[in-house]
């Protein structure tokens, strides 16, 4: 297939939804855990309002829960749809992983989310604390094996040649891949940071329209808690990780750096407008060696540039902005998350700037994990599985003209489902927790 | 021992097809009676279906799945060739997946919109569920005729699906909803029985392939007992709702979905017998498309590993819901 404008769109449609989808999962893998914190809470203490704590939170994990099922429905058609040619030739691997997902995970956790959402009156307490774990779990198991698949296309390992195709011969291999512990790991540090800023966030405009309230209070602080213990691990995490990539995928990182040549050496670049005309940083502002130093550990160090990669080489100036952004976010949340600890020790009233903060940045973590998320996949172009098969050999043989019209179907969806969403959860929030009898069902 | 793994993945995505059809078509089938409802008996409806229809879903991930695992080369194909059915599909499956969480939550117009939205996604996704189908039995083929012959395998789908959701209600509600759900029964009766004459008769004329299955004496005296069987369970099924319709004492609650559940039981049958051996028909056997042995094997372990817990907790989850559905699900 030589079409690229057929490649875009199939791409765009793709990116579109598996970016739209990601969003979900991201909240829900960490915030079931909440969840079954509150749900504990409750059991301990007989409490009313951590009772309307949990079943407030209850009602936004099951929004998000849903918009990752039907969203997740859509991805799992969409390999057929748009990238035939990806499990015609890596099947063999992907088919297993993904089958292991549903099989282990989708249906344990839209089992126990109806006995969660329904059943508390129905079945004895510790049943319905089991339900919610289960949940929790489920998603585990969901982003254990995407992960498994998402990590094996960045850096392919344990696949031997049989009978012309390509299959695992080492399943275990396949599935702890060089990037997998390091992927993993970022990826529920991200959901976990994700989860606590939403968590915080929300208690906070709520905290900004009722200040007396105490469950509110109560969640706000388990939010910038939970948020400050991730945010550093994710920092120190994240690095490991880039030196996993750098060893893996060399063309990523310099593209992340936007480092054109191979250098002794190397300038961390702080910001710049790559320009893949001339192959050069316009209005550069650099910082001499330091990249050097961070990714070799010796001030001149050499690290590879671009052109040892061409042709094989990604976009730059995406990769390279969508990493700065989040790593600016990530600082960002770091901070904001150690002062607001500070300032609500020795249980002090939050004020009022804080609080406007934290409620601005309610969905930071969603626009890290998307920036992230760039990073990786664009970062790994032209390649859909690295060195074995390119984006463009998968793509299917759709008329433009559908993907087209799907497309513009698609967005007018998301775009409605994305803004009700976010109506209704600010809503849920605003409304608070207390008094419980104003929740109707 | 030397297992026929495509033959092996083949019945496991026809259980897992089936299972889908009857699960989430009892919850479509809902959502598209909704307007023929009022707001008190809306809840009560919602109610019946709510801790149901993601595990139902579910199974659809799971049959796709298992076509993407086991049959790669016909995935392609399959979802290939049926591009925007499938897109208009998922655009259905979304709205009313959401619109469960969004109309409990909405208040005033908001609601009615979601309620809206909620059965427009229902019959989207039934309708085009149909048309897949229809489309899938041609092979594909382009055409006027062909693309009328979908169009009426889509319609008679949703009139299935509609029993489906009918008989459910019976079994989940109580006084005069039951009732009307048993007059909503007979009419999915006859649009199921017009619906299935109509495809009856046009398969074997749109395809070469089903006409030689089919007419092939003697076999076909033996295959006869496949239309019989599903007439008995239509007239059980219409005398059971009338029976309910009527208000007759002692009448039981469970055995229209019985019924409804096996007619689409031996209409899978009936299907399943014409297309097979193809996956996709005509074109790919299911030995051709199938996957190298090394994934079908390991994808086999472990569903024969985990497929029990999946049946134990989805029994467990039915007897958590059992007896009738009450309003007021999230409190």
């Amino acid at each position: 297939m030589d079409n690229p404008d057929l490649i875009q769109l199939a791409r765009a449609q793709f990116g579109l939804n598996i970016g739209f989808h990601i969003l979900f999962p991201a909240l829900t893998i960490a915030l079931a855990w909440f969840l079954v914190y509150f749900r504990i809470r409750y059991a301990k203490s007989g409490e009313a309002a951590w009772l309307a704590t949990y079943k407030l939170w209850v009602k936004i994990f099951a929004l998000t829960f849903a918009m990752g099922v039907v969203t997740g429905i859509t991805m799992s058609f969409q390999f057929g749809t748009n990238w035939p040619g990806f499990m015609n030739h890596v099947g063999n691997i992907a088919g297993p992983l993904l089958a292991f997902e549903v099989l282990t995970a989708f249906f344990l956790e839209a089992t126990f989310l109806g006995v969660m959402l329904f059943g508390m009156n129905r079945v004895p307490a510790w049943v319905h604390i089991g339900a919610t774990l289960l949940v929790a779990i489920g998603t585990l198991f969901s982003a254990f094996w995407i992960l498994a698949l998402n990590s094996w296309m960045h850096t392919p390992a344990g696949q031997v040649m049989a009978d012309g195709v390509l299959i695992a011969g080492d399943w275990l291999q396949v599935i702890f891949n060089p990037s997998f512990p390091y992927r993993i790991t970022h990826m529920l540090l991200a959901s976990g940071l994700t989860a606590s800023f939403v968590v915080a966030g929300l208690s906070a405009w709520r905290l900004l329209h009722a200040k007396a309230d105490v469950s509110a209070l109560r969640t706000l602080r388990t939010g910038v808690l939970v948020a400050a213990v991730i945010a550093p691990l994710q920092i120190f995490v994240g690095d490991q990780h880039g030196l996993n990539t750098l060893e893996h995928q060399p063309a990523k990182v310099a593209a992340m750096e936007a480092l054109w040549n191979t250098e002794r050496g190397a300038p961390l670049v702080l910001f710049a407008v790559p320009n893949e005309a001339t192959q050069h940083n316009d209005y550069a502002i650099e910082v001499p060696r330091l990249a050097s130093l961070i990714l070799t550990h010796d001030l001149d160090g050499e690290v590879k540039g671009l052109s040892t990669f061409a042709p094989d080489t990604p976009p730059v100036a995406p990769v390279f902005f969508a990493f700065r952004l989040m790593l600016a976010l990530g600082m960002a949340m770091l901070a904001l998350a150690w002062i607001s600890v500070w300032v609500l020790r020795k249980n002090a009233a939050p004020p009022r700037c804080l609080l406007w903060s934290l409620a601005g940045f309610t969905f930071s973590g969603w626009v890290a994990t998307l920036a992230g998320w760039l990073v990786t996949e664009i970062g790994r172009q032209p390649w859909l599985v690295t060195g074995i098969l390119r984006t463009a050999q998968a793509v299917g043989r759709v008329r433009d003209a559908q993907l087209g019209a799907s497309l513009t179907g698609y967005v007018l969806v998301y775009a409605l489902m994305l803004g009700a969403y976010m109506v209704v959860i600010t809503h849920l929030a605003g409304k608070g927790v207390l008094p419980a009898k104003a929740d109707s069902a | 021992m030397n297992l026929d793994l495509p033959l092996i993945f083949a019945a496991l995505m026809g259980v897992a097809v089936l299972a889908y059809v009857v699960l989430d078509g009892y919850d479509l089938g809902v959502g598209m009676l909704m307007p023929a409802a009022d707001a008190r008996e809306q809840e009560l409806m919602v109610a019946a279906i709510g801790p149901f229809w993601d595990a139902n879903e579910t199974w659809l991930v799971l049959g796709v799945g298992i076509l993407l695992v086991a049959f790669p080369q016909a995935h392609g194909v399959v979802l290939g060739a049926l591009y925007l059915p499938v897109a208009a599909m998922l655009i259905g499956l979304m709205l009313r997946g959401v619109a469960f969480e969004f109309r409990v939550k909405a208040e005033g117009w908001h609601r009615e919109l979601w309620n809206w939205l909620f059965y427009v996604g229902s019959f989207l996704a039934s309708f085009s569920q149909g048309l897949m189908l229809g489309r899938y039995i041609t092979g594909f083929d382009s055409g006027f005729g062909y693309l009328l012959y979908a169009l009426v395998v889509g319609a008679s789908l949703c009139g299935g699906y509609v029993l489906l959701g009918a008989t459910w209600l019976i079994y989940k509600t109580e006084g005069t909803l039951q009732k009307k759900a048993a007059a909503w029964t007979r009419w999915g009766l006859l649009w199921v029985a017009l619906g299935v004459a109509a495809v009856s008769v046009a398969t074997p004329l749109v395809s070469h392939t089903v006409q030689m299955k089919w007419f092939d004496f003697p076999r076909t005296l033996s295959l006869m007992l496949l239309p019989m069987a599903t007439l008995v369970a239509w007239i059980w099924v219409w005398r059971s709702a009338g029976r309910l319709a009527r208000g007759v004492a002692g009448a039981a609650h469970w055995t229209p979905f019985a019924g409804a559940v096996a007619i689409f039981v031996f209409a899978f049958l009936g299907l399943a017998y014409s297309l097979f051996p193809y996956v996709v028909i005509d074109r790919l056997t299911f030995w051709q498309a199938a996957a190298h042995p090394s994934s079908l094997k390991v994808v086999l372990v472990g569903a024969l590993i985990v497929l029990p817990f999946i049946v134990a907790y989805t029994v467990f989850s039915y007897y958590v819901f059992r007896g009738k559905a009450r309003a007021g699900l999230y409190e």
